[in-house]
């Protein structure tokens, strides 16, 4: 194991990307950085920018709209990344099964580390997502 | 070139050591902010992870980039910032390396780090990174000048522009915040702070909500770690060029490393406050904050001190 993957276990820095989600994953995204779930103590940290992020959380099925955009999205990333899917939408489609514009679940298209079950999942199922992947580094 | 001065400039008051006590500051700064919130907070080897981290991630250069600019930028900021350190840190330790009109060059430099930014955003080829050069640029253009002239209120009373004769007169007949037009020029120097290191109130060339990172929107990798490093080392240099105008200098000698990082945490700990009570400006704002009341009130400074006050 090489030292700058042992930092990387010590300070992952979030992106979230949002599918097409209903928004109700994403309030719980945001739950986990309230002083309540201090997410900070394991050097997490949601950054504006694709280029500094080493786990992409991914919420909601994907729309045909947004397909292109998020295969940009993970070809933008600098390499070493994890990709996290959140919430029953992005690992199953969810209740929008039969939408007309729902193109299929997250993993269709993408390499996915670890699934997020949930309709929304608690932020602490959030954060035990978080360190199953860092555990399989 | 002799080999004792490559020394200072890379390992004792030069890279090494500003580097590693200014990731040390960058910790007590998330520290804080996470015990104003009510939080636990980072542990203390975080900005040490997270350097690590970027330097074994892969390098991206944008499609639309210039190349040279965009890489060589960040290391000439780093260049510069690790030279105002060494120059102030000799001038405290050992005042006969002094020489006249230092404070001037140390100014000088101190500007460098961010025209370097301005250029390494410019050359990214993206919008936002573009944006955010351009307002830091007006940044610049409103902070300079009351940093200038309160600086000028300490060169008055002194009577020299070298550190060597600022600390002899400091130590002679007290120190510069021991009068009114001290503490006047402090207050606006502490603003100006503020605004050199881009922190809220006046983070707006970075703001991480609008211009997703702004300046260094597109670095990653080894050139972001050298970008945090940057502002690291700048958080160091900058509280220790305020205690060596207005506070006394610094000393290593039996008491003095005691009330030296006192001095120091006390500053970091203003600068971190400010930054976690009070929300973004606009840069209009800024503009008119710095040439409105931050000029009036370092004109004043300069009069007091001038009548003797």
């Amino acid at each position: 194991m090489s030292l700058a993957l042992k930092a990387l276990k010590k300070s992952p820095w979030v992106f979230h990307v949002n599918t097409g989600a209903c928004n109700n994953c994403d309030i719980e995204i945001l739950d986990a950085l309230t002083p309540r779930f201090d997410v900070e103590r394991f050097g997490i940290v949601l950054v504006g920018s694709i280029r500094h992020a080493d786990v992409l959380l991914i919420s909601g099925p994907v729309t045909r709209n947004v397909l292109p955009r998020l295969k940009r999205l993970y070809e933008q990333a600098p390499k070493p990344v994890k990709v996290i899917v959140v919430g029953a939408c992005g690992c199953n489609c969810g209740i929008f099964r039969d939408g007309y514009n729902i193109i299929g679940p997250v993993d269709k298209y993408l390499p996915v580390d670890a699934y997020v079950p949930g309709c929304p999942p608690k932020p602490e199922t959030i954060i035990a997502g978080v360190v199953k992947v860092l555990n399989t580094l | 070139m002799d080999l004792k001065y490559l020394f200072y400039y890379l390992i004792f008051p030069g890279f090494l050591f500003t580097g590693v006590v200014g990731l040390l500051t960058t910790w007590v700064d998330r520290k804080v902010t996470a015990r104003v919130h009510w939080r636990v907070g980072p542990p203390w080897f975080q900005p040490f992870a997270d350097t690590m981290k970027l330097f074994g991630k892969e390098v991206i250069i944008p499609a639309g980039a210039k190349k040279t600019g965009f890489l060589i930028m960040p290391v000439i900021g780093l260049a510069a910032a690790t030279l105002a350190s060494t120059i102030i840190w000799l001038a405290n330790l050992d005042p006969s390396g002094s020489f006249v009109g230092d404070s001037i060059v140390v100014l000088y430099i101190m500007t460098i780090p961010a025209i370097a930014m301005i250029l390494g955003a410019s050359a990214s080829g993206n919008p936002l990174g573009i944006l955010g050069g351009s307002r830091e640029m007006k940044l610049l253009f409103a902070y300079e000048l009351p940093l200038v002239i309160s600086m000028l209120t300490t060169v008055y009373k002194a009577g020299s522009f070298s550190f060597e004769q600022i600390l002899a007169k400091q130590a002679a007949s007290g120190i510069m915040l021991g009068s009114v037009s001290g503490v006047i020029a402090f207050i606006v120097t502490i603003m100006c702070v503020q605004a050199k290191l881009t922190f809220i109130p006046f983070d707006i060339p970075e703001a991480e909500t609008e211009l997703a990172g702004g300046t260094h929107i597109e670095y990653s990798g080894a050139p972001l770690a050298i970008v945090k490093l940057n502002t690291a080392i700048m958080f160091f240099v900058l509280p220790i060029f305020m205690i060596t105008l207005y506070w006394g200098g610094i000393s290593l000698a039996g008491w003095g490393i005691l009330t030296s990082i006192l001095k120091y945490v006390a500053i970091v700990v203003i600068i971190v406050l400010i930054k976690n009570t009070n929300p973004r400006v606009r840069i209009d704002q800024a503009l008119r904050f710095f040439w409105g009341p931050m000029l009036v009130l370092s004109i004043i400074a300069m009069i007091l001190a001038v009548l003797g006050y």
